[in-house]
């Protein structure tokens, strides 16, 4: 491929929207954008190591379909946008390994229904990217591939910084142009908080609204679909084509998908928005406090009304999720056994060392803990005892959203308790990182639509993010909300080049 | 509850997981910790407090009990570490 120069760099800085209406308007063509994607991705990702495959000549392939359905003036609503797809999505043909040693070279015989949707409305895949292995992780240092950097940095420090997790390479991607938008999925925090490290806009839907076929299975329960993007109107286009009822989902939402690019830009005057109490941590930087304050005097003036909210039981969120999480997932990652596919390992040859020793070693570190606390929280005589009884909190906490939403619309709230890390800065204790999900822990507990988004910089000129949780299947409050929150921002920092 | 070294010996067989002998003590330190951190869920009065199921009441779907799928015994075996004559094959299970 033909290195081209800066007008089509420019390209690949465009937002998804205008992207997409400025190949309607035929300004530029699907190949060209991709094509400058794919050299973007060539220069960068040696230093980013965001993608960890890339599909160039399968993008070029949908690029020229997509090129050929425009010049007739037809298309979908992504008809020739180059995205990026998270590991976790089973893609046909394209190695698929949730960046876990144990899938091996996995290639999926078949595709996810939140990727079909895409390239049935038209969109082109540059490749799969990074994140932390099965989605465990909030630094993306899980990965079998390594981490993902950061294209963040503090001011005057060289310090690679974690562009959050485990949706870390979308996030990288997003945030350093090497595509237009990117899916994530997000279990505790795995779109928002990496939003949030890296100024970008993620939404996760209500439980049910995006399918989870085809989708690497973390914890069932919690588990969904969403996109990372440059702007929340991105965002929301994004999500409408994700999201679909789903017959090979039994937990899908069999209910019509909203036009939520129409929320984007409505007033939001008369809206109540709650702010609650308990999100107000300890040891949380004063900066944070600042910018919630800030998102808080910006809602008034766009007319809205401040309610104070109580939430008592968000002190359990993150101890309940860390009992539900691990035990959904030893149970989903049962299947790992190095027979029907994967990497297989023979150990002393007979078939309990087989599964011993490829479990062993297909598995990294955080996911043999969080396999052997599953394991022992639902074994026998302990059921009751934890999984049992964090269902049962899980049921609290969504009273404690129910009752919030008996005074208001939707809650404002931070999106993280700091901003991005530098790698090895949280230590070796694994409380210390779950911590990082405290603001959004709760949403996929109660099965709430939830989206961050980039508010202001920190002292040291690294991005901050906002997050607003809506009662049930109301997107629509979450983007009108947050579409207020970056108008009032006008967020326009971009991380200074340095890869 | 706390859990030794025993324990994790026997959960990791549960998990089907090779834990070495040297690394037993340090994961029931690890886990310890973790659990200890969790068990601040007893001072929650869960008392006739229903298990959460999903935030938006459905009902699972039903459907006609009819073959949906199949004969596609390539791409079920694609990705088979290890296959022979359209079967998995596996390490020998009876002696």
């Amino acid at each position: 491929m033909t290195a081209k120069q800066s007008p089509m760099t420019n390209l690949t800085q465009l937002t998804l929207s205008d992207a997409v209406d400025g190949l309607k308007a035929k300004k530029f063509s699907s190949q060209e954008i991709t094509e400058a994607f794919l050299t973007q991705i060539d220069k960068s990702n040696p230093s980013l190591n965001a993608y960890v495959v890339v599909t160039a000549d399968k993008a070029l392939e949908m690029a020229k379909a997509s090129d050929a359905k425009l010049a007739k003036g037809e298309g979908g609503k992504l008809e020739g946008a180059p995205l990026g797809i998270k590991d976790l999505f089973c893609t046909k043909g394209v190695r698929t390994t949730a960046c876990s040693n144990i899938l091996g070279e996995f290639t999926p015989t078949y595709e996810s229904t939140v990727t079909q949707n895409l390239w049935d409305q038209g969109s082109v895949m540059l490749g799969k990217l990074n994140m932390d292995e099965f989605a465990m992780g909030s630094s993306n240092e899980t990965s079998r591939f390594g981490p993902p950097s950061n294209p963040w940095r503090r001011t005057n420090s060289n310090v690679k910084l974690t562009a959050g997790g485990s949706s870390g390479g979308s996030a990288t991607a997003v945030s350093a142009d090497l595509c237009l938008a990117a899916t994530a999925s997000d279990t505790g925090g795995s779109i928002r908080q990496p939003a949030a490290f890296t100024g970008l806009v993620g939404i996760k839907p209500t439980y049910g609204r995006a399918s989870r076929y085809g989708m690497v299975a973390f914890a069932s329960s919690l588990d969904q679909a969403g996109p990372l993007a440059k702007t929340v109107k991105d965002a929301a286009l994004m999500l409408e084509v994700m999201c679909s009822g789903d017959d090979k989902d039994s937990t899908s939402l069999h209910l019509p998908v909203p036009e939520w690019t129409k929320s984007v830009g409505k007033s939001i005057k008369g809206m109540k928005i709650g702010v609650p109490k308990e999100y107000r941590v300890d040891g949380m930087p004063e900066e944070i406090e600042k910018l919630w304050q800030q998102g808080i005097a910006w809602a008034k003036a766009a007319g809205a009304e401040i309610v104070d909210v109580s939430l008592p039981h968000t002190k359990y969120a993150l101890p309940a999720y860390y009992i539900v999480a691990p035990a959904e997932a030893s149970s989903n990652l049962a299947r790992y056994d190095g027979i029907r596919y994967g990497a297989r390992q023979s150990g002393d040859g007979s078939l309990t060392s087989t599964y011993e020793t490829t479990r062993a070693k297909g598995f990294g570190a955080e996911v043999q803990r969080r396999l052997l606390i599953g394991t022992y929280v639902l074994s026998a005589g302990y059921y009751d005892a934890y999984y049992l009884r964090a269902q049962r909190v899980r049921t609290k906490i969504l009273q404690d959203f129910e009752e919030a939403f008996k005074q208001c619309d939707a809650l404002l709230t931070p999106a993280t308790p700091s901003a991005a890390f530098g790698y090895g800065e949280k230590g070796d204790d694994p409380v210390a990182m779950y911590l990082n999900d405290i603001f959004t822990v709760t949403a996929n507990l109660a099965g709430l639509p939830a989206i961050a988004m980039p508010a202001g910089l920190d002292a040291q000129g690294l991005p901050l993010g906002l997050q607003v949780i809506g009662k049930a299947l109301d997107e629509e409050a979450c983007f009108k909300v947050a579409a207020v929150i970056e108008q009032s921002a006008s967020f326009t920092a971009r991380p200074e080049k340095w890869w | 509850m706390s859990v030794d070294k025993n324990t994790v010996r026997k959960v990791a067989r549960l998990a089907r997981i090779a834990v070495p002998e040297e690394r037993l003590e340090p994961m029931a330190k690890e886990l310890n910790g973790i659990l200890t951190w969790i068990e601040q869920l007893n001072e929650v009065n869960v008392e006739g407090v229903e298990a959460m199921t999903t935030p938006v009441a459905m009902t699972l779907p039903m459907r006609e009990d009819v073959i949906t799928d199949g004969g596609i015994q390539d791409q079920v075996l694609a990705n088979a570490p290890k296959s022979e004559d359209g079967f998995f094959v596996v390490p020998k299970v009876v002696e």
